[in-house]
């Protein structure tokens, strides 16, 4: 049988808050434990919690930019349980009445594009740690991470497969920064996914029982354990079995996910309004005020740089943040199409990889893009080729200085006087006969060859149209 | 002194005729001689009291002294005090010292006024005759056979006897107003919003509201000039200028509007009680007030639905007390789930626990709706009630209790019957409503009478002028308990 692979994902994404959803206490990573929580944060009696508007400020660009229904009054609502790291036995979230309803995303996967719709995305707070190593039988508790302001994000069970699960999480996760709302740190837990995966026999319209993936925080994590849940399902189901609607929890090490807690053991959290917080009212005026903060969002300037002859692809790898985008703009002032095509290929490119090798972001990168531009010049004005400019491209990152200066320094300069080439072009056919015989007996290769020698002799400065255009005359060639 | 009101003691102390010092050391002295047998306070500090005394000393001397500086406050054990043990009346928290301050007691200590003690309550406010307290119950000064009501029962009792010139409580259901009725005393439930909740350990965080005990209404007036007040740390603290609680005082009451509810009036009312209530009444018209009859058809409601919402919203406020980070916790325990359980089934009284079951109940899968929403929704139609009485009238009056405080052990076998000695004052609460109880003579045994008054949103200032002119009038507010009347410490 065919099966359909079906995934919603639930993302929390951490606000970029200086201090605490409901307190003053401040946010730092890897602060010595309990110094990042004030009387508010470890719920002494008496205490009450004051909303962060900072916090509604951020979940609000986040609605607008996927074009989510902002309410205009939304709720407050107590998530009752126990837990050692949850300091009040609730959490603060929403519930009926969420901040965002509603939205969509714009993934690509490989050449396909596609819409997924967004259920909602609501604030709430993050719970403390609970750290079970170092305490011989023990548990330590941090409360430092209570408290920090979360936009939990769920999507419709929109995605059919891992990849477009892993580019629905890229996408957020660029969308994220890209608004200035999430740090988007994955390491330190700023950006997480839960996927609530099912599979269905294909052409199937009812959905089949789900299992959530928990804590998922990073994208190769997230495919991993996609594949797996996946995998394991469908030899369940064709071995006859059901699916038990469970949480479960990936494992990276065994590559595998592991029942946490069935359904049948869920928790009542006996949600309700919490009656220490005003209902949230955003009045248009407020609403107003953030939309003229938005910046342009990814797909604006992804549609505005196709206008500018580049391809969809290549438009979306230049909005993979705004600060790529912001260099694209800078480095392509004035630039005609062509070259326009130009600077996002080596920036797309040669300027990507070295940043991947490097570890570092395009706002750390050691070529500006004025360095980079000049580069892209000097090859449109035919000064060098592209394959010397590889060169000088590597001799910028190492700090050698602008293009011109190592063009110059290095002696790179293009040579496109045809009388020098010339002059190498008969020495080449003179000292290679038989490439000559074999050429003129139709074996196209020897040319490749001839060509070969004649840039070897000019160290690859000949202009290569110029060698090409030289040698066929010369060979009574068309 | 034994009698003096805060307004008298403050001139006394501005004076210099008497020292803050003097008074303190008076008013401790009594809670020591006769506040261990009404166990009426579960902590008296003298150091600590002594040291703000002199604090205020200095202020009085320098000419900076306002109208509560150097006067010693009774303050339930419910308010967080820094350094000062803080326990609501529970085991849970029989061992923690409040590290901050709530609003109110910021509030009173930028006032320059003394703590006198920590009162008893019903353990988490949640009685209504002090008998649920891990500390034990205290007894009424007018007869120690009686209670002195609940939950503000220490508070009351304080005042009563003279322990303590004033004093602070916290009302959710009929908490301040109720004992005040009980123990002859005065007591005011604001506006909910108008005195800020952080730093009061929260029972039902959507009813509770802090107020003042004194003997008279002039009292309270001053008192609440120093509670009330915006707090940005209370996202459910009123935003509004701040007012002066005596400015209306003085005024005649000639044409002021009563409205009597027939349902305070009906049924279930002690006759002992009617007569005090009817004799104040006919004693208000005598100063030219008007009486019109106004109808809250939706008040029978206010105590089922008081018992579903007050619950729902302790059963989680409760949830903080689970042993992991400062309070009780239990000795012995084999695991998380073992230590949450013995902790909180040592930790807690029954009553405690039998809300936190009812809350648990409503709130829980399939009950929602049933319980909660519909609790929510009766909620509106008991403030609308008001709201149309109060386009009749400028303030509703009527008895406080059903009955005058009842003995002690007579209905703690029956939550029931306990609850329903709520059921004038708990509506006021659901509407977020003011509200305050003044004594209003005796009944039988020689117990004493609390007339209610109720006010529209913000009418403080109105009850107030209302209380404060029968005062002028009457007598009652001043009567003392004999057992508490010789002026010895």
């Amino acid at each position: 049988m065919k099966w359909e692979t079906v995934i919603g994902l639930e993302t929390h994404a951490q606000l970029s808050t200086r201090s605490k959803i409901f307190s003053g206490a401040p946010i730092a990573f890897g602060a010595a434990p309990n110094t990042q929580a004030c009387e508010v944060d470890i719920a002494l009696p008496g205490v009450l919690p004051v909303l962060n508007r900072g916090a509604v400020e951020r979940a609000i660009r986040f609605g607008l930019a996927v074009g989510g229904r902002i309410n205009p009054r939304s709720v407050f609502a107590r998530k009752n349980y126990f837990y050692p790291d949850l300091p009040k036995g609730y959490q603060i979230s929403q519930y009926e009445l969420p901040i965002v309803v509603g939205g969509t995303l714009e993934i690509v996967v490989g050449d396909q594009q596609k819409t997924v719709h967004l259920t909602r995305a609501h604030l709430e707070e993050d719970a403390g740690k609970s750290l079970h190593e170092d305490f011989h039988g023990m548990t330590g508790i941090d409360l430092n991470r209570a408290g920090t302001p979360l936009l939990e994000i769920v999507s419709e069970p929109d995605l059919r497969s891992s990849a477009e699960a892993v580019a629905y999480a890229k996408t957020l996760h660029a969308l994220v920064r890209w608004i200035d709302i999430c740090d988007g740190n994955m390491q330190e837990g700023s950006f997480r996914c839960d996927a609530n995966v099912s599979v269905r026999p294909a052409g199937s319209d009812k959905l089949g029982t789900r299992c959530e993936i928990k804590n998922l925080n990073s994208f190769r994590f997230l495919e991993r354990a996609i594949e797996y849940e996946v995998r394991r399902q469908i030899e369940v189901l064709e071995d006859g079995g059901r699916i038990v609607q469970e949480t479960r929890l990936y494992d990276p090490d065994r590559d595998e996910t592991r029942p946490m807690r069935s359904k049948e053991d869920a928790m009542d959290y006996r949600y309700f309004p919490d009656p220490d917080l005003l209902p949230l009212e955003v009045s248009r005026q407020w609403l107003e005020e953030i939309q003229a903060k938005m910046p342009a969002l990814p797909q604006a300037r992804q549609a505005a740089f196709r206008l500018r002859g580049l391809s969809a692809y290549d438009a979306l790898l230049l909005v993979g943040s705004r600060e790529i985008a912001d260099y694209f703009e800078r480095m392509t002032a004035g630039a005609d199409p062509s070259v326009a095509k130009l600077c996002a290929n080596w920036i797309n490119g040669a300027l990507s990889a070295k940043l991947n090798d490097a570890g570092i972001d395009i706002s750390q990168s050691r070529i500006s893009a004025a360095q980079l531009r000049g580069l892209v010049d000097r090859i449109a004005d035919g000064t060098i080729s592209g394959k010397i400019a590889k060169d000088v491209f590597d001799a910028m990152w190492a700090g050698e200085g602008d293009p011109d200066t190592i063009i110059e320094k290095r002696g790179l300069r293009q040579i496109s006087d045809s009388g020098e080439i010339q002059k190498i072009v008969n020495q080449v056919i003179a000292a290679n006969p038989q490439q000559v015989a074999d050429y003129r007996s139709g074996k196209e290769k020897a040319f490749n060859s001839l060509v070969g020698q004649v840039m070897k002799a000019t160290k690859g400065k000949a202009n290569p149209a110029q060698v090409n255009s030289l040698l066929k005359q010369k060979l009574g060639g068309s | 002194m034994l009698n003096f009101t805060v307004k008298q003691l403050a001139v006394e102390l501005a004076a210099r005729r008497l020292s803050s010092v003097e008074v303190t050391q008076y008013f401790i002295k009594r809670i020591n001689a006769l506040g261990k047998a009404l166990n009426a306070f579960i902590s008296v500090d003298e150091e600590q009291s002594l040291a703000s005394a002199r604090a205020a000393d200095q202020l009085l001397a320098a000419g900076k002294g306002g109208p509560l500086t150097g006067i010693p406050l009774a303050h339930k054990d419910i308010f967080c005090t820094k350094g000062w043990l803080t326990t609501c009346g529970s085991k849970i928290l029989s061992n923690f010292v409040a590290p901050y301050d709530a609003h109110v007691i910021e509030r009173f200590n930028q006032a320059g006024a003394v703590i006198a003690g920590k009162t008893n309550m019903d353990e988490f406010a949640m009685g209504s005759s002090n008998e649920t307290s891990f500390y034990g119950p205290v007894q009424n000064p007018w007869d120690t056979a009686a209670v002195p009501g609940g939950s503000s029962g220490g508070s009351a009792a304080a005042v009563a006897a003279r322990l303590a010139p004033a004093a602070t409580g916290t009302d959710t259901g009929g908490s301040i107003r109720q004992p005040a009725a009980f123990t002859g005393t005065c007591g005011l439930k604001p506006t909910y919003g108008v005195v800020s909740r952080y730093g009061m350990i929260a029972f039902a965080s959507s009813l509770d509201q802090g107020g003042p005990f004194a003997k008279t209404a002039e009292d309270l007036a001053l008192m609440l000039n120093v509670m009330a007040g915006f707090d940005a740390r209370d996202s459910t603290s009123l935003q509004r200028e701040p007012e002066d609680y005596t400015r209306e005082l003085a005024q005649p009451l000639q044409g002021l509007r009563i409205g009597l509810p027939a349902e305070f009036f009906a049924a279930g009312l002690a006759s002992d009680v009617a007569r005090a209530v009817d004799a104040a009444i006919a004693e208000f018209r005598r100063l030219g007030c008007e009486t019109v009859e106004v109808r809250l058809p939706n008040m029978r409601l206010s105590v089922p639905v008081y018992y579903v919402l007050a619950p729902a919203e302790a059963s989680s406020n409760l949830a903080r007390f689970d042993g992991v980070r400062y309070g009780y916790r239990a000795p012995e325990y084999s695991d998380l789930l073992d230590m949450y359980c013995k902790t909180r089934a040592q930790g807690f009284g029954a009553e405690v626990k039998r809300r936190i079951l009812i809350g648990t109940y409503v709130l829980s899968h399939g009950y929602y709706d049933a319980y909660y929403i519909k609790a929510q929704k009766l909620r509106r139609l008991i403030a609308q009630d008001f709201a149309e009485a109060f386009r009749r009238c400028d303030v509703i009056m009527g008895p406080t209790t059903p009955t005058t405080a009842f003995n002690l052990g007579e209905k703690a076998g029956d939550p029931v019957q306990m609850y329903l000695s709520d059921i004038y004052t708990i509506a006021v609460n659901l509407a977020g409503l003011p509200g305050m109880s003044i004594p209003a003579g005796f009944g039988d045994g020689n117990r004493p009478v609390g007339l209610q008054l109720i006010g529209n949103y913000f009418g403080e200032a109105k009850m107030l002028n209302a209380a404060h002119q029968y005062q002028q009038v009457t007598g009652w507010h001043l009567e003392m308990p004999a057992s508490v009347r010789s002026e010895a410490p």
